[in-house]
């Protein structure tokens, strides 16, 4: 009886996805409500930026990963993002979901741009082609005719709302950034993880593996592609505006070629093409530079080795993680989970067979 | 597959948990002024240390710090030694704003002292002065810094770059009179706020040409043969030191040679002649930089670098000769020493136990002097640094000043001279209070 009672949810955790997915969303959310409460302001800070950065990796990963393109240039759609929001929120004064929402629209619109052409680009032409966006979009914003909309080479000063009154009145900024980062976060990596799981996805795959058979097989080669650019510069344009929000700015200056490459870092170090590693490779990315500086102040080195040391650390944490997870940290993981299971795979075997 | 792959969407979120909680600090004081324990004060700045925006900028938390480890050394301040933390932002605003959170925050610095940059700086002052944390002596020459109202607890230091434009305009239009002039100037804040005040004197209808430069951009040809053409016989350069080279080498190659008269930020001698030679080098060809920018004309609101009879300057070289041997002595360090001279007697003014109000305070008191040649426009309705500057030219790779110093404010008040003596420096160096 008992038996019997438990099979029903338990097979319906196995069949349905999206039941799956929804429990491992709210799982994600408990989970970020009772680390950001637990944390300091600056922690939260770092969070935050956690989040915004997990969520453009995540796109990235899923293009990279899943339909095979590669983007030198994902910091132009998070500077996109972060744009657009200051422009509706310093100029249109939009609520700030739909400020969000814009700035998905607007990042997704130009990755569809641009997927037109990266559909006919491969290799080093498709990696040429969007490392160009990512040295020169930023720099329009000093162009004449814009300059007044945003602000030049000194760009936009954001004012991001406070938490509600309802939190209370000593409620930090932080942990209220962190949070609207992190429910972010959770909603991405849901709808990612259905796309992934879902025809497109497949489709994706196909293309990745060989576009001749699939075509073949009756999947639009060029359509997927282009999609696909959409969906993850999309994701991007959400990073950005969270970026704008949380660092309170939109100037050229912080979308340096720097951060392109430390997404596309996140995702390879995290492990290409898988989610969970996409948070990992964020959570290194952002918070290696702040533990490196620290350790190179505490060591009280001369100023010409001082300043640089931070990036020599850097890269060779990088070079180590590579060395020794080849396949990103998220393959570690695996490799430790497959190490883990005969010891546990006893009792579930046990299980099936009273039923 | 699928459960797999969201049980280490699981373990990864856990994973940011455990590293997010490792880098929190622990608990503190509420009551206590952040920063100031019984024989400490703690205070930041952000400054590139590296980037393109490296070069002789990022001398100056070295040299904050070396003034701060001498007056540490000789019994600080109220019995209170001054520890600086100085974190490198790359000139990159996202950088500037997570490592001030980080100096605040996590560090709970006393107060901001000396970051470096407009871009970057105008893009935390909102923080700072919502977390009402002193926010002083910001390097760049903007006009925004003097906001008391908006933003009172940010103090600006140098001149701003309007003041300094109309002490340039007055120069030349009494210097040229019937002369063409042309402006080269950064096309942002910094270049427009100079050529507002250069317009308040300079006659509009001797204006021949005004070429704007974008910083990053290397070749400035178009702009310099524009300016060659207009056959212009006084170039006005707003322009940080890497243009004020880029220009003069390529008008060289045009054969054009005009007087070259520069804002302060881009005519430290030692800087531009070794930019010079370099730039030069990479070209192929070899040039005496010094040679190059003799008889640049410029304003200078710190006394001269050789000048070994003025007490400043003798104090400074004595503390970088002993503390930062290796960094050159110039401008740079000149400057961040200034600065850090002035923080010390603002400290020093603050009392016995010093606050974050009584700092503010203590500044908005009025009254401190120290290497500058003109006042401070200190005052609870001005947050303005320096109020002008004294024309100087270089002759011999070397900065001379000539006739008195001069000083004016934003608006369209007059540039009168200023007479009084530059007040000597405290025999030890440091601030009585």
């Amino acid at each position: 009886m008992t038996a019997l009672a438990s099979a029903a949810p338990l097979r319906l955790w196995r069949q349905s996805t999206l039941v799956r997915h929804l429990t491992w969303s709210v799982l994600g959310l408990v989970v970020l409500y009772f680390v950001s409460t637990s944390l300091d302001a600056f922690a939260n800070l770092q969070l935050a930026q956690i989040c915004y950065t997990a969520i453009a990796t995540a796109g990235l990963t899923v293009l990279s990963g899943l339909s095979g393109q590669i983007s030198l240039g994902h910091g132009a759609f998070v500077a996109v993002g972060a744009y657009t929001t200051a422009v509706l929120l310093e100029h249109l004064q939009w609520p700030l979901a739909l400020v969000l929402l814009g700035s998905v629209v607007v990042g997704g619109a130009l990755g569809c741009l641009v997927g037109v052409a990266a559909a006919r680009l491969r290799g080093p032409y498709l990696a040429g082609a969007t490392l160009a966006l990512a040295v020169g979009l930023p720099s329009l914003a000093d162009y004449h005719g814009l300059r007044d909309l945003l602000g030049g080479a000194n760009g936009l000063i954001v004012t991001s709302e406070p938490p509600p009154l309802s939190l209370g009145e000593s409620f930090p900024l932080e942990r209220w950034q962190a949070w609207i980062c992190g429910l972010c976060l959770v909603i991405t990596l849901f709808l990612l993880s259905n796309l992934a799981s879902s025809r497109l996805g497949r489709d994706m795959r196909l293309v990745r593996e060989d576009e001749q058979a699939a075509a073949l097989s009756g999947v639009h080669v060029a359509r997927t592609q282009i999609v696909t650019f959409g969906i993850s510069a999309a994701f991007a344009g959400l990073a950005g505006g969270l970026f704008a929000i949380v660092n309170s700015l939109a100037a050229p200056g912080a979308f340096t070629l720097a951060l392109s490459l430390s997404l596309l870092t996140a995702a390879v170090v995290g492990g290409l093409g898988s989610l969970a590693g996409a948070v990992y490779g964020a959570v290194i990315v952002t918070l290696l530079p702040n533990w490196t500086a620290d350790l190179a102040q505490r060591a009280n080195l001369p100023r010409a080795i001082y300043a640089n040391i931070p990036l020599v650390l850097y890269g060779l944490v990088l070079i180590v993680v590579i060395v020794v997870f080849p396949g990103g940290i998220q393959s570690g993981v695996r490799k430790l989970g497959a190490l883990l299971r005969p010891a546990r795979s006893g009792r579930p075997q046990e299980n099936r067979q009273e039923t | 597959m699928t459960v797999r792959r969201h049980v280490s969407v699981a373990v990864a979120l856990t994973a940011t948990v455990a590293l997010a909680a490792a880098c929190a600090s622990g608990g503190d004081s509420a009551d206590a002024t952040p920063g100031v324990t019984a024989d400490t004060v703690t205070i930041g700045s952000t400054i590139p240390l590296t980037g393109t925006a490296a070069p002789g900028y990022s001398e100056q938390g070295p040299a904050a710090k070396a003034f701060f480890d001498y007056v540490s050394a000789n019994g600080g301040i109220n019995g209170r030694k001054i520890q600086l933390k100085y974190l490198d932002d790359a000139y990159n605003p996202a950088q500037t704003v997570t490592l001030t959170k980080q100096l605040v925050l996590q560090d709970k610095v006393f107060a901001i002292v000396g970051s470096l940059g407009t871009p970057t700086h105008t893009k935390v002052v909102d923080f700072l002065n919502s977390s009402r944390v002193p926010d002083l002596f910001v390097a760049s020459g903007c006009t925004c810094w003097d906001q008391p109202k908006a933003h009172p607890y940010t103090f600006g230091w140098q001149p701003d770059y309007t003041v300094e434009g109309k002490i340039l305009g007055d120069y030349v239009k009494k210097n040229f009179a019937g002369k063409k002039v042309a402006y080269f100037y950064q096309d942002d804040d910094f270049g427009h706020d100079g050529m507002k005040g250069l317009d308040k004197y300079v006659d509009q209808s001797l204006v021949v040409s005004r070429q704007p430069y974008q910083p990053g951009n290397t070749d400035v040809a178009a702009q310099v043969s524009a300016i060659a053409a207009s056959k212009a016989d006084v170039v006005v350069l707003e322009a940080i030191p890497a243009y004020t080279a880029l220009f003069k080498l390529t008008s060289l190659k045009l054969g054009y040679t005009p007087t070259l008269v520069a804002s302060s930020v881009g005519a430290d001698p030692i800087t531009v002649s070794g930019l010079l030679e370099n730039f030069a080098k990479q070209a192929g060809s070899s040039v005496k930089g010094q040679d190059l920018i003799e008889g640049l004309v410029t304003s200078a609101y710190l006394p001269a670098l050789d000048d070994t009879s003025n007490s400043w300057t003798a104090l400074f070289k004595k503390i970088h000769d002993q503390y930062i041997p290796n960094v050159p002595f110039d401008g740079n360090v000149y400057y961040a020493m200034s600065y850090a001279y002035t923080f010390t007697q603002a400290l020093a003014r603050a009392g016995q136990n010093p606050t974050r109000q009584g700092l503010v305070d203590a500044l908005q008191k009025g009254g401190l002097a120290g290497p500058g040649l003109v006042p401070f426009r200190y005052s609870a309705d001005s947050h303005a640094g320096f109020t002008g500057g004294q024309i100087a030219m270089v002759k011999g790779g070397k900065q001379v000043s000539a006739g008195t110093p001069l000083v004016t404010g934003d608006g369209d008040g007059a540039v009168t001279p200023y007479t009084q003596a530059q007040p000597q420096a405290p025999a030890n160096g440091i601030p009585a209070g």
